[in-house]
């Protein structure tokens, strides 16, 4: 796909895009508080960061979810390998967690507020609640997919049930694993922002909300803009980590 | 009195389905001196395999007891090496990562088994293969890593399931080939599970002849063929002789799949 032709023509069909975008909303004379032409967004874009503002704003956002996506991850690392490995855990802990998961966490997100405050905690909480359960469900299947027939081999060598993890099951979960990491890493961002929009005093999703107060829908269109690009090159760097720790995986090739 | 390699006294292994109890193995008994090269061959589900599986300590019987060079069988052992059907390589190892997967799980020190390692993957042909991967490698090779973990802790004892089954004829004449050459420089005992009447007969001093529900051994055969044996003595009279007798048994006991 990666042609020359491919890239010319993908690049074409882009501008296209934009300039028909342009010219509807100039022929139409639409209000830019109903939609804003691509040249007033890439304005607000250019004022924003040059002021500073989104920069610092784009800095409490990123930290939030990076903290959420460790914590959240960490956490369903943990909680997985623990039902995974444990038939009591499982039965005991897994329906609530569940429960747990199937309530929206949009809905959650004013009392997690309530409870954590207006600053970086909440958000934390709230980015690390999202990232946390697909990185559970994963480790889970990953763990118990070990090939028979390799626990059988590693077992015939007279290996420790806690050899057979760390040789065999975890290496083997990894796949799993990273596609959790890949889910988390986009969680964790809707976390945080979700958790902005319910109290907080920086963030991108704080500053969409108070521009939508102020009817500056350019503004907004340029933070959406921030927001695909920052959740495109968050999952490139996971992507590329997984390229790195799964070379010997026949679907990384 | 000498101490037999593996020694089984009527050894039997019921499972439980969903249909009743059905017998895998009805009271087998059977000793193997050591360096012995046995072979045993049947149909699919005469439980050869569950055999193996008990001999490698993976299995429980439900009745009679196994032992290996005079020690009741108590769950896996560190002094036998198994190969199975696949090569159950580890993916993310190398080869010889892979080989040295013993010496890690045992804690015997890698350092001290490099250089066997080595010498081993040379013996088998892959001396320029230790920092590849298993994925990067053909089938035959994948197996030859296999036998070369199966031998690096130098373990007494090999366990082998259906070793070459995967193989295709031309890789699987080679490989016996091979195994007989490594068998004769190492001197090791071979428990050799195979469903090939001819593969049993070219690499065994005895064959034993299982038929299927429930598992029984039929025969136990001695190979009076010399030594080192070439794939030209499978068209000999005396090689057609054992594998006639052989056919002979499965004709009147119902049907063999290979």
């Amino acid at each position: 796909m990666r042609s020359t032709r491919n890239i010319v023509l993908s690049v074409l069909l882009f501008c296209g895009s934009i300039g028909v975008w342009e010219g509807v909303v100039r022929m139409f004379a639409i209000p830019p508080f109903v939609l804003p032409a691509p040249s007033q967004v890439a304005l607000a874009l250019w004022r924003g960061f040059s002021s500073g503002l989104y920069g610092q704003h784009l800095y409490h956002t990123l930290l939030e979810t990076m903290l959420g996506f460790v914590v959240g991850s960490a956490l369903g690392l943990v909680l997985g390998t623990a039902v995974a490995l444990s038939r009591p855990v499982e039965f005991f802990l897994y329906p609530y967690i569940v429960m747990f998961q199937s309530l929206p966490k949009v809905a959650l997100a004013p009392l997690i507020v309530v409870w954590f405050g207006l600053g970086l905690t909440s958000k934390v909480i709230n980015a690390a609640l999202i990232a946390f359960f697909p990185l559970l469900v994963n480790t889970m299947v990953g763990l118990r997919s070990a090939d028979e027939e390799r626990v059988s081999l590693t077992r015939s060598l007279a290996a420790s049930e806690r050899q057979i993890f760390w040789m065999l099951r975890l290496p083997n979960a990894l796949p799993f694993v990273m596609a959790g990491l890949d889910v988390a890493m986009i969680f964790a961002l809707i976390g945080a922002i979700v958790a902005e929009f319910v109290g907080a005093q920086q963030g991108l999703g704080m500053l969409i909300q108070s521009m939508n107060f102020n009817m500056d829908v350019s503004g907004q269109f340029s933070i959406l803009l921030i927001l695909s690009v920052v959740g495109l090159l968050l999952n490139r760097g996971v992507t590329m980590i997984r390229k790195r720790v799964l070379f010997w995986d026949p679907s990384e090739k | 009195m000498v101490t037999e390699a593996i020694s089984v006294r009527s050894l039997s292994k019921l499972y439980s389905t969903r249909d009743g109890e059905v017998t895998a193995l009805e009271r087998i008994s059977f000793a193997i001196e050591e360096g012995e090269f046995v072979a045993v061959v049947g149909p699919s589900g005469c439980g050869k395999s569950t055999l193996l599986k008990i001999l490698a300590g993976l299995l429980a019987p439900s009745a009679g007891d196994a032992h290996l060079r005079g020690t009741a069988i108590a769950g896996p052992r560190r002094d036998i090496g198994v190969v199975f059907q696949g090569p159950v390589l580890f993916p993310w190892r190398t080869v010889l990562d892979n080989v040295l997967l013993p010496i890690d799980v045992q804690g015997l020190g890698r350092d001290r088994y490099l250089g066997i390692a080595r010498d081993l993957l040379a013996l088998v042909g892959l001396r320029d293969f230790e920092r590849r991967y298993p994925w990067e490698l053909s089938g035959g090779m994948q197996q030859r890593v296999a036998i070369t973990r199966a031998l690096v802790h130098d373990p007494a004892m090999l366990l082998m399931d259906e070793p070459f089954g995967a193989l295709d004829a031309m890789t699987r004449e080679h490989m016996n080939l091979e195994l007989q050459r490594i068998w004769m420089g190492k001197k090791k005992t071979v428990f050799f599970i195979t469903h090939s009447i001819p593969e049993a007969v070219f690499l065994a001093d005895r064959v034993l002849v299982m038929t299927a529900r429930p598992g029984r051994i039929v025969d136990d055969l001695r190979i009076k063929l010399p030594r080192t044996r070439a794939l030209d003595l499978m068209t000999t009279p005396e090689f057609g002789e054992y594998t006639r007798r052989i056919r002979g048994l499965f004709n009147v006991k119902g049907g063999l799949d290979a």
